[in-house]
């Protein structure tokens, strides 16, 4: 192979280089995470040490056990990121299959429009937005929130998707037209696996920001029994004082269940992002 | 009985009129291939007859039955793809009954149709596994197998062989050759490999740009081309063709002569400078020019020409071709 690659000097000056860019990515969440386990003196007195005998606390998670219902937050950012990765994934797939498998007037100027979705931020229409779902009666219901993000989502992964679904080989699908599969069948048992990797990828980009978002929470579902989890978290920062224990206990555990949904999407996401570049 | 009649086909994607006015007739049990120069719309008129794509206009008939508006699951054909198409989820057993759990056959028919056509194509031992643990061989038997246990009408061969390597790729010939003695069942076969064609076809169909140049047997078609562009895509090394006045001044004729018509003789009609020689054993194949025109000879048995040397070859003029300047044959 190329000897350049092979090279130790370059091996660890490549690890280096990722070894540093691991620690600055994760130096903010280390941070979070010692500091909400220390009373606040001690965050403030010297953030970056360790918890000790004398600075360990727990009043940051007692508070924020205390304060709202903070596993109802959980379960509202759970059931609506999971609802819009399901619909966005769904929908988009099926759109993306029909704009590169079937040939009909238009399917170019569809494709572009669907694109346009990425270029203009949805935020843009908030106030459209607002106006349509109280209009429906959907304000303060977590629906309001799948929509918005469902609609979020699919451009990025419609254009994404189907650029994926074009590689997908023509004679398998034609294989499973002439053995009688129905469309329905060859899209979720022939092209859906194959582009696995890519749906993963949707899923990732997609995930992140819905989970972190504040502002249509804050517009569309301000109810408690609606309240997201950072929007929830939003209780413990005031305009004067900030219960820095309690917020960054509660932004803690909101890390949680993305790092696990990561996990479980990532040994497809890396496949995802490398595929094309290396086949 | 006629296994599939094609009356003046066409086929048109958007402006580009691929297939024009095809008119073929396929006997029962017959072996037809569709031979031609790649973008001569020989994949696309096997996909038309499928039914993956429709025809613009024209009729399609499959064992006596129109069948331009049935999908392809119901057009009683079975079709091998040149990139094996297999499901990558599915073991090879399943691959081969996935058609026939479709048409709901009972778990004996299926039973019995897959451990047939594994016995057939030597599948036995490799039932259980999936095609990524294959070798391009075995993947290529279990898409042929895929279509055996259909029992078609007829079975649609897409360029199977060209991704299989030489050794490999003769194999398959005979297996297939073989399989249609022990079918009988009509076959359509389309490739750009004209010693597929001449090997395993009854009829030959040769395409070009969309339309059907000439039918016939293997020996017909070698031995009596209708133009120039048959008489050059058949037969291996091609047809060479000179300028007749070359030979007789005056003559405006295009002469066609078959290398192994060419022996290398005192007073031949054609002195020419031997470019190149390649010694193959059996034969001896001798490339050479003659001004700007370039001529082979393939000579039998072994011959000591080299390269540089004058050569004067020889034809009989009854073994000779003549075409007009449009390529059409002349009498």
């Amino acid at each position: 192979m190329n000897k350049a690659r092979t090279n130790p000097l370059n091996t660890a000056a490549m690890h280096g280089a990722l070894i540093l860019y691991t620690l600055i990515a994760l130096f903010p969440v280390f941070v979070i995470l010692i500091n909400s386990f220390k009373t606040r003196k001690a965050i403030f007195r010297e953030p970056l040490a360790l918890p000790d005998a004398d600075s360990f606390s727990l009043i940051g998670y007692q508070t924020v056990m205390k304060q709202g219902d903070f596993f109802l937050y959980f379960q509202n950012s759970l059931i609506v990121t999971v609802a819009t990765l399901f619909f966005v994934l769904l929908f988009g797939a099926m759109a993306a299959f029909a704009l590169s498998e079937y040939r009909f007037k238009g399917n170019t100027l569809m494709g572009l429009y669907l694109a346009l979705g990425i270029m203009i931020p949805i935020r843009i229409g908030t106030v459209a937005i607002l106006e349509m779902m109280v209009a429906t009666g959907l304000v303060n219901s977590l629906w309001a929130l799948i929509l918005v993000y469902t609609a979020q989502g699919l451009p990025l992964a419609v254009f994404i998707l189907s650029e994926f679904m074009r590689q997908v080989s023509d004679d398998l699908k034609n294989a499973g037209r002439i053995d009688g599969l129905t469309e329905y069948t060859i899209f979720f048992k022939l092209v859906l696996p194959l582009v696995r990797p890519a749906m993963a990828t949707v899923a990732v980009f997609n995930m992140i920001p819905i989970w972190n978002d504040l502002w249509f929470p804050l517009i569309l579902a301000p109810a408690e029994e609606t309240k997201t989890l950072t929007l929830g978290s939003q209780v413990f920062i005031g305009q004067f004082v900030t219960d820095w224990n309690a917020v960054l206990s509660a932004l803690s555990m909101a890390i949680l269940p993305v790092l696990v949904l990561y996990v479980i999407f990532s040994r497809q996401l890396i496949r995802g992002i490398t595929s094309g570049a290396v086949k | 009985m006629t296994a599939l009649t094609l009356t003046n086909v066409n086929k048109s994607f958007g402006p580009v009129h691929v297939l024009k006015d095809i008119n073929i007739e396929v006997e029962d049990g017959e072996f037809v291939v569709f031979v031609g120069p790649s973008g001569c719309g020989k994949s696309t008129l096997l996909r038309v007859i499928a039914g993956l794509e429709d025809a613009s206009s024209g009729e399609i008939r499959i064992a006596d039955e129109v069948v331009n508006q049935t999908p392809p699951s119901k057009r009683g054909i079975a079709m091998v793809f040149q990139s094996y198409a297999l499901y990558p989820h599915l073991n090879v057993r399943k691959n081969m009954s996935l058609a026939l759990k479709q048409e709901r056959q009972s778990a004996e028919v299926i039973e019995q149709r897959v451990s047939e056509a594994s016995r057939m194509l030597d599948l036995d031992a490799y039932l259980d596994r999936f095609p990524s643990e294959l070798s391009g061989g075995q993947r290529q038997r279990v898409a042929i197998g895929r279509a055996i246990v259909r029992q078609p009408k007829l079975f649609l061969f897409d360029e199977p062989l060209s991704n299989l390597d030489a050794a490999l790729r003769m194999n398959t010939r005979i297996e297939i050759a073989n399989l249609h003695d022990q079918l009988g069942a009509s076959m359509i076969y389309v490739t750009h490999d004209q010693t597929e064609a001449m090997t395993l076809a009854d009829k030959i169909v040769v395409l070009r740009d969309g339309r059907v140049e000439q039918v016939g047997s293997p020996m017909e078609l070698y031995n009596n081309p209708v133009n120039q562009f048959v008489a050059g895509f058949l037969g291996s090394p091609a047809m060479n063709f000179l300028p007749a006045e070359l030979m007789t001044p005056g003559d405006t004729r295009i002469l066609g002569v078959r290398p192994e018509d060419l022996s290398i003789a005192g007073e031949g009609q054609i002195k020419a400078q031997v470019m190149h020689v390649e010694h193959l054993g059996g034969d001896t194949n001798v490339i050479a020019t003659l001004g700007e025109h370039q001529i082979t000879a393939r000579l039998f048995g072994q011959h000591e020409v080299q390269a540089g040397q004058a050569i004067s070859l020889g034809y009989s003029p009854d073994r000779t071709y003549f075409f007009d300047g449009d390529g059409q044959r002349l009498a």
